[in-house]
């Protein structure tokens, strides 16, 4: 069996997770303190992929990078091509992972409380000790939480990554888009086999999901 | 060693302008809540940026809008005790007192003064607990030892007791006073209680709706508030207004009865007070009848809610309070209020 789909399947996904978990964090902290009518929009901009169907959300993908549109031609000069490649699949997952992270973290943050912030100003700590030291420790479960689902979300991804990158084997093919491929040409022997796969990797995740979920509510009830 | 305080601040349909300078000692901010007062205490220490006025600690000018002076929290040296302390939740005692040493480059001295610290504030066997092992009494010491070692220009306590049961609190009251003894510099400490604030604080600021009303030495608050709402925020229980009638003669209209007192009635009065303890059927001196509509019983004393012979209809009912040993043989017919008990007040003065 041509492990090719796992391999892919993965990298798009851990790539994409740590490309979200870190722009969730930035746009959490930072649309926490904007103006409430700009967080409104930036929050219902930002969370759209999570309602869109997928494919509409590749649709949108490619009417901005496709070979044909401006952003897509000036990046082809570069050697940059999100159609058709590998890592046009990074580009789909982040897009759609986006908004889980986002509203997890986002949820973590709000519900620290500001005055160990403020406590930690007033004793001469800097901004960015109080981040690091305080603040996210304070939201580590959330975030943790909201990044393995963004995980999770990214290595599932089928609709945005289909129309983006389309099927190739050995090239841009991905479990999910595997499964369908095999199916489709009566290979059920072959599909079953990815479908265990991915039940097994989707089962795993959510474990880590429910004891970070416990370990946050043992938290907050001390 | 001084603070000198003047901002001014609008929130909606709040109105904050306050000035005021400190003088040593502890100041305290009384007020019922949000009147203020800890609004006031997060524009000295920089989390909360007025509109305009200024801020100077020591000769240091922390927020000057004229200048265009603003210094951030960390560059301000002033320690904030939080409500509920604030300590940080993912790091030990120690780990805590820790970061605030973090200015000092020096290994070992960085130690020492935490373990001097530790002494201190008798944190000795806590260091290693998290803020959710302790109780409020050692959470409210290592948050000072915190703060303490940080060491600030200046210590705000922000209502420091509200999160204590009530049977530590007083107990902690005495360890605090023994605390702010040895700290050198100023101590600002915002309020609701009259208790709290006449145990520790030399000097009392009473705040209504964004205002500082009067700043006394807390014995002379208490003898003598002078508005309506520092007698209120200092504990009296009954307040009517009141006419003049004479040099030291007043009315009171809705209690049906006119007081002699010992201070000289001055034309602006609007009210007086009498502290439910200061009623005496022993006292001569405004002799009136009452008739007793209530009584509270408590361990160690009783109130009793009673009206004038003569008093309107539809006012409220007074309060007198009295030690149990001190009430035998059925009730009085009359009560007595001696003259210098009779608090004579004044609307707030003009400006404040």
């Amino acid at each position: 069996m041509d492990l090719y789909p796992l391999f892919n399947s993965l990298r798009i996904a851990a790539i994409s997770s740590v490309i979200v978990f870190f722009g969730g964090i930035f746009f959490a902290y930072y649309a926490a303190r904007l103006p409430r009518w700009v967080k409104g929009l930036l929050d219902v901009a930002l969370t759209l992929p999570m309602v869109l169907p997928p494919t509409v959300c590749g649709y949108f993908l490619l009417l901005v990078f496709g070979l044909k549109r401006p952003l897509g031609q000036f990046l082809a000069q570069w050697g940059i091509k999100f159609v058709m490649t590998w890592y046009g699949g990074i580009l789909a997952a982040v897009v759609v992972a986006f908004p889980l992270m986002y509203r997890t973290a986002r949820g973590a943050f709000e519900s620290f409380d500001e005055t160990l912030a403020y406590a930690g100003r007033t004793l001469g700590l800097s901004d960015s000790y109080i981040f690091w030291r305080v603040r996210m420790p304070a939201c580590r479960q959330g975030i943790l939480a909201g990044a393995v689902l963004a995980f999770a979300r990214a290595l599932g991804e089928y609709g945005a990554t289909s129309m983006l990158i389309g099927y190739t084997p050995g090239r841009t093919a991905t479990i999910a888009t595997t499964v369908y491929q095999l199916w489709r040409t009566n290979d059920e022997g072959g599909a079953m086999a990815w479908v265990l796969i991915n039940l097994a990797i989707s089962a795993a995740v959510l474990l880590v999901v429910n004891m970070l979920e416990r370990k946050q509510k043992r938290a907050v009830k001390a | 060693m001084s603070l000198y305080v003047d901002v001014e601040k609008r929130l909606g349909d709040f109105h904050l302008k306050i000035q005021f300078e400190t003088q040593g000692g502890v100041l305290g901010l009384l007020g019922a809540s949000g009147c203020g007062k800890s609004y006031t205490l997060k524009c000295i220490a920089g989390i909360e940026t007025p509109d305009r006025g200024k801020i100077v600690l020591d000769g240091v000018t922390l927020y000057d809008s004229a200048a265009k002076i603003d210094l951030k929290p960390q560059k301000r040296q002033v320690g904030y005790l939080f409500q509920h302390y604030a300590l940080f939740p993912n790091m030990t005692v120690r780990q805590n007192i820790l970061c605030a040493l973090r200015g000092e480059k020096d290994r070992a001295r960085r130690q020492a003064a935490l373990e001097a610290m530790l002494d201190v504030m008798q944190l000795r066997g806590l260091e290693n607990h998290r803020p959710h092992q302790l109780s409020g009494g050692q959470a409210q010491r290592a948050a000072l030892a915190r703060i303490w070692v940080s060491k600030p220009r200046l210590l705000m306590l922000d209502e420091p007791f509200s999160a204590l049961d009530s049977h530590l609190r007083e107990k902690l009251q005495i360890q605090m006073q023994e605390m702010l003894a040895q700290f050198p510099g100023e101590t600002l400490m915002v309020t609701h209680s009259r208790d709290e604030a006449y145990r520790l604080c030399r000097r009392i600021g009473v705040m209504e709706e964004g205002r500082l009303l009067a700043v006394k030495d807390t014995k002379a608050l208490f003898a003598d508030p002078g508005t309506s709402c520092a007698a209120a925020l200092t504990g009296c229980k009954n307040i009517a207004p009141a006419v003049k009638r004479g040099s030291h003669q007043v009315e009171v209209p809705q209690w049906g009865l006119s007081l002699t007192t010992a201070k000289a009635v001055e034309d602006g009065i609007t009210a007086v007070g009498i502290r439910a303890h200061y009623f005496n059927p022993k006292t001569p001196s405004n002799m009136n009848r009452v008739a007793f509509t209530g009584v509270m019983e408590e361990p160690f004393e009783t109130t009793y809610c009673f009206r004038w012979a003569n008093q309107q209809p539809g006012t409220e009912d007074l309060w007198w309070r009295v030690p149990k040993d001190r009430v035998g043989g059925g009730l009085p017919q009359e009560l007595g209020i001696a003259p210098a008990n009779v608090l004579l007040l004044y609307d707030n003065p003009a400006g404040a």
